[in-house]
């Protein structure tokens, strides 16, 4: 391969290719559009089946079963679409049917303003389905990251049965960057292998890991699939002794593999008393700010987070422990903050927010780290 | 770590929307990064409109890793709508570049550079959508940030094809304008 220079939007178009996505289901909305016109045009090439839908919640609907029928699936959307694939998203959860969807932040809430960036769909990723339920949110802080996340989101989505979201944003989705990509021959996501018999699978089984493997239809291995609370097989049951198992289940299984899924990378310095907290395109600017400041000579951390859920609470309390404030920088009023508050403690957050448009500016951050 | 942020060069180029802006940033994104093996980020922004309205390409052009994706303060602007000219001048370095249209923004400051852009492109290709063209002709004649056979290679790679001869002719017009302002 050779460098390209090309947009986040892209990148994630092809690392969904890469790691074997052979279903796109979607609804075009600005700023994450491209995605769907690259899969349109590469998807088919690839062997795989782009549908047009009618909505968001159809186009969300349709990947589940797609997934259900053999194919890995993806769909992408923005804030407004994000809204409307929300109860499905829970289906897919409680059904345990692995899928990605990306979601390309732009300014809200509603329609707000559909050009301009925003960081403001962190807590609807977490909590915008009703009920407790596992998500992961996966936040890439360059092109490249992009495609490189895009393939991790569908290898946990398959590891952990779970929903995972491509948290991504209007200045990554938009902007262009030098990329070479590597040869997706030797990509590979996780596969599920079932060894029981067909008479004896339960797609729902409480397994120690707390995945249970999931076989496609048409194979031979029956089970039912449902968004009501249901048993090993999937039939819905009001029996406690059945659904407290199954529910312990699907709300600790990420918990039990949180050193795989907590992506983070930490910028340290000896001595440093003041700590970065950041993600996705504001991680760009805290970077910036991180270098000016140590080139005054100034001692600061920096602690990026590429995973946002399960929020990586070991990693920011550790950060937090060796620092006197951590000041978060994020482009909504404060969002992923209460997080960090809740785990490092109110009294040591400094928060740097932005929810007007326009990004984050390094300045913004070294006032903060001043003030 | 100074110097990686010293060694990043802002260039801003506005107009309205359907003037070609984006893809004249994008060109020469190509061009520094594809043909001179420099890092770049390219970002834009627009309004809703499909024509009309502000829009506006920024890239960045670093040897290093290139951390804040956007134009903090700019060390060169290009603006070619009276629109794109007030928004933007103020946010160039004192010793930054500012090149507008001649004809289009008549109020521009003096330190401005005074190229009739599109009057150039209608001039020399017939059209008025090659002003982009001459204006990357322009940027690079004065700036150097690019060398000339590198932006001609991504101007060509990028030109839809029958256009090729049209594009390379705006471009070298570019080039002749800014050789006159050198002089």
């Amino acid at each position: 391969m050779t460098v390209q220079l090309m947009q986040g939007n892209e990148a994630i178009g092809w690392g969904a290719i890469a790691a074997g996505c052979r279903f796109y289901a979607g609804y075009p909305i600005t700023p994450s559009t491209e995605i769907a016109e690259i899969l349109s045009r590469e998807l088919p090439k690839a062997g795989g089946k782009f549908i047009q839908m009618e909505d968001e919640i159809a186009s969300m609907a349709a990947i589940i079963g797609a997934r259900l029928g053999g194919l890995k699936s993806m769909t992408a959307t923005s804030g407004p679409g994000f809204s409307l694939m929300q109860e499905n998203i829970g289906y897919a959860a409680i059904a345990e049917i692995p899928c990605v969807v990306v979601d390309v932040q732009r300014l809200g809430p509603s329609t707000g303003q559909p050009t301009a960036p925003s960081q403001g769909d962190v807590m609807q990723a977490r909590w915008g389905t009703h009920g407790d339920h596992p998500i992961i949110a996966l936040a890439p802080i360059s092109v490249r990251q992009a495609f490189d996340l895009t393939i991790t989101a569908f290898d946990m989505a398959e590891r952990y049965r779970t929903p995972v979201i491509l948290l991504t944003d209007e200045v990554i989705g938009h902007m262009r960057e030098p990329v070479e990509l590597p040869d997706f021959s030797a990509i590979r996501t996780f596969e599920h292998e079932v060894t029981e018999p067909p008479e004896e699978y339960k797609a729902f089984r409480n397994t120690a890991d707390g995945v249970p493997p999931l076989v496609p239809f048409g194979q031979g291995y029956r089970y039912h699939v449902t968004g009501l609370l249901h048993d090993e097989f999937g039939f819905p049951t009001q029996r406690m002794d059945e659904i407290d198992p199954w529910l312990e289940r699907i709300n600790t299984k990420l918990d039990k593999h949180l050193d795989e899924i907590a992506l983070v990378a930490e910028d340290a310095q000896e001595g440093a008393r003041v700590g970065l907290l950041s993600y996705g395109c504001t991680a760009r600017a805290a970077r910036h700010a991180l270098k000016i400041a140590r080139a005054r000579g100034e001692k600061v951390d920096l602690l990026t987070l590429f995973t946002l859920w399960p929020f990586p609470e070991k990693q920011v309390e550790a950060f937090g422990e060796r620092v006197d404030r951590v000041i978060v920088a994020e482009m909504n009023l404060g969002q992923l903050a209460y997080e960090v508050e809740r785990v490092v403690g109110r009294k040591k957050v400094v928060r740097v927010t932005r929810a007007n448009g326009e990004m984050v500016t390094p300045q913004m951050i070294l006032d903060a780290m001043e003030g | 770590m100074t110097d990686a942020l010293a060694d990043r060069t802002e260039i801003r180029l506005a107009g309205e929307g359907g003037q070609g802006m984006i893809l004249a940033g994008i060109i020469l994104a190509e061009a520094a990064s594809i043909y001179a093996g420099k890092n770049v980020v390219q970002s834009q922004s627009y309004g809703p409109e499909a024509r009309g309205g502000a829009s506006k390409s920024e890239v960045i052009i670093s040897n290093g890793e290139i951390d804040h994706p956007e134009v903090i303060e700019a060390d060169v602007l290009v603006a070619l709508s009276r629109e794109a000219y007030h928004k933007f001048h103020k946010e160039v370095k004192p010793d930054g570049l500012l090149i507008v249209d001649a004809d289009k923004v008549k109020e521009a400051d003096d330190k401005a550079i005074r190229i009739p852009i599109t009057h150039l492109a209608f001039e020399t290709t017939g059209r008025q959508i090659t002003a982009n063209t001459v204006a990357l002709g322009v940027l690079v004649g004065l700036t150097g940030i690019v060398s000339r056979q590198d932006i001609e290679k991504a101007v060509a790679a990028r030109a839809p094809r029958g256009t090729e001869e049209m594009n390379r002719k705006a471009l070298e017009a570019g080039f002749a304008a800014a050789a006159a302002v050198k002089r």
